[in-house]
C-alpha cells in the first residue's frame, strides 16, 4: 500500500470565489452619491410689459433681512407657510357660472384668495441680506404645497403620487411606451396646478 | 515514453492559487478610487436642507458653481466674504457668465439645451450673492437652476 506523507494543503481554490463576492459587493453598493435639489426655471430676461393680475390671485411670501417671514402683510412662522399657501391655490374663488371654475378645488372659496389655480401667483421677494437656509426653506415649503396639491390630484385621477409618476418618469429603468402615458398625466396634473412662482419685482398698485 | 507515463501520470494543474490576490488587488483598486468629489474645494459648502427634492441629472448636464465663506485654512488671506468658486479657482460674480458660457461650448452641441446649473451655496451665504449669479445666468440664457440641496429636513436650516 502506497502512503501518502505528506500534509494535505488547503484548498484555496474558494478563495477567489470570496474576493469575487467582496469585489462585486463594493460595485454594487458604492452608488456616487448623485446630488438632488430644487429645479427652478428662471424667467428669459426680456421680459413683457408687466400684466395687471388681480391682487386676490397673487400671494406675497416675503423674507426680511433678520430672518421674518412675512405672508401678504403679517408677520408668519415657516410652520404656517404651507397650509396658507394651499389654502390660497386650492382656493377655488370663482363661482361654477363662471366658465374659469375650478371644479376640483377643495377650498373654502374665499374672496380674499385665488379665483382658479391657473391664475394663482405666488410671489416670493427675499432681502438680500435674508440667508440662503431660509430662502431654500421657503422655497421648499412652497414646492411641498404644490406637491400635495398635485399628489392629491394624481391620487384621484390615477391612483399614484404625482412625485412618484415624475420620478418614474425620469428613471431610465421606465418603459418608453410607459413614458409615454407617463408624460400625458404629467401634464395635465402639472396644468391643473401650474407653478406660477415668481420672484419678481410686483407692484402693489397696478 | 513508458518511462515518462510512469514517473508522472498526470500534467501539473495549473496554479490559481495566485487569483485571490489578482482579485483583492481589483477589488482594493475599486475600494480606493471610487471618489466622490471631483473638484476641491476652496469654499465652505455645507447646503441647506430641502425635502422636496429631485435628483440632478446626468452628470454631464451639469455646470456647478459653488459659493460659500472661504475654508478655515483659507480665511487669513482671503477673509470672510463669501466667495464664488468655479471650477478650481475663486471669482467675482462678473465672471460667472464668461465661465458659464466657456463651459457650455465645452458641451456636445445636442445636450446644450439640456445643461442645468447646480447652485451649491453655503446655506450661511446671503441672498443676495445667489440672486447676482442668477442675474448673470439670465443674461446668459441659462435658465435652466438646481438649488442644490441635501435631502433632510428643511427646518434644519433656521439654526
Amino acid at each position: 500500500m502506497v502512503r501518502n506523507n505528506e500534509v494535505p494543503e488547503v484548498n484555496a481554490g474558494s478563495m477567489a470565489d470570496i474576493a469575487f463576492l467582496l469585489l462585486i459587493f463594493f460595485l454594487v453598493t458604492t452608488t456616487i452619491q448623485t446630488d438632488v435639489g430644487l429645479d427652478r426655471k428662471l424667467p428669459p430676461k426680456d421680459t413683457t410689459p408687466p400684466l395687471p393680475v388681480n391682487e386676490r390671485n397673487i400671494f406675497r411670501v416675503s423674507l426680511n433681512k433678520n430672518n421674518e417671514l412675512w405672508i401678504e402683510s403679517d408677520l408668519r412662522k415657516i410652520e404656517d407657510l404651507k397650509s396658507e399657501a394651499i389654502a390660497f391655490l386650492d382656493n377655488g374663488g370663482n363661482p361654477i357660472s363662471n366658465e374659469n371654475h375650478c371644479s376640483y378645488c377643495q377650498g373654502n372659496a374665499s374672496s380674499s384668495a385665488s379665483d382658479n389655480p391657473q391664475k394663482a401667483i405666488i410671489s416670493f421677494a427675499s432681502d438680500r441680506e435674508a440667508t440662503y437656509g431660509m430662502y431654500v426653506m421657503v422655497q421648499n415649503e412652497l414646492t411641498a404645497a404644490y406637491n400635495e396639491l398635485r399628489n392629491r390630484e394624481a391620487q384621484r385621477l390615477f391612483g399614484r403620487d404625482f412625485v412618484e409618476m415624475e420620478r418614474a418618469y425620469f428613471d431610465a429603468k421606465t418603459k418608453a411606451k410607459e413614458k409615454i402615458e407617463l408624460k400625458k398625466n404629467i401634464y395635465q396634473i402639472r396644468n391643473m396646478y401650474p407653478m406660477n412662482l415668481s420672484e419678481a419685482k410686483t407692484n402693489m398698485n397696478l | 515514453m513508458r518511462n515518462f507515463r510512469n514517473n508522472k501520470s498526470k500534467l501539473p494543474a495549473i496554479s490559481t492559487a495566485s487569483l485571490p490576490d489578482i482579485v483583492f488587488m481589483l477589488l482594493f483598486f475599486f475600494m480606493t478610487v471610487t471618489t466622490i468629489k471631483d473638484n476641491t474645494l476652496l469654499v465652505d459648502n455645507n447646503l441647506p436642507n430641502a425635502t422636496e427634492v429631485k435628483k440632478l441629472e446626468k452628470k454631464d448636464r451639469i455646470i456647478e458653481i459653488f459659493v460659500g465663506k472661504p475654508a478655515p485654512e483659507l480665511a487669513s488671506v482671503l477673509g470672510s466674504e463669501p466667495k464664488i468658486q468655479l471650477d478650481d479657482r475663486l471669482a467675482s460674480v462678473t465672471e460667472v457668465s464668461t465661465y458659464v458660457l466657456s463651459e457650455l461650448a465645452k458641451k456636445p452641441e445636442s445636450i446644450r439645451n439640456y445643461v442645468t446649473v447646480s447652485l451649491k451655496v453655503d446655506k450661511e451665504v446671503k441672498v443676495g450673492v445667489v440672486s447676482d449669479i442668477k442675474e448673470e445666468l439670465r443674461k446668459v440664457n441659462l435658465l435652466k437652476v438646481n438649488y442644490t440641496t441635501y435631502e433632510g429636513d428643511a427646518f434644519r436650516n433656521m439654526q
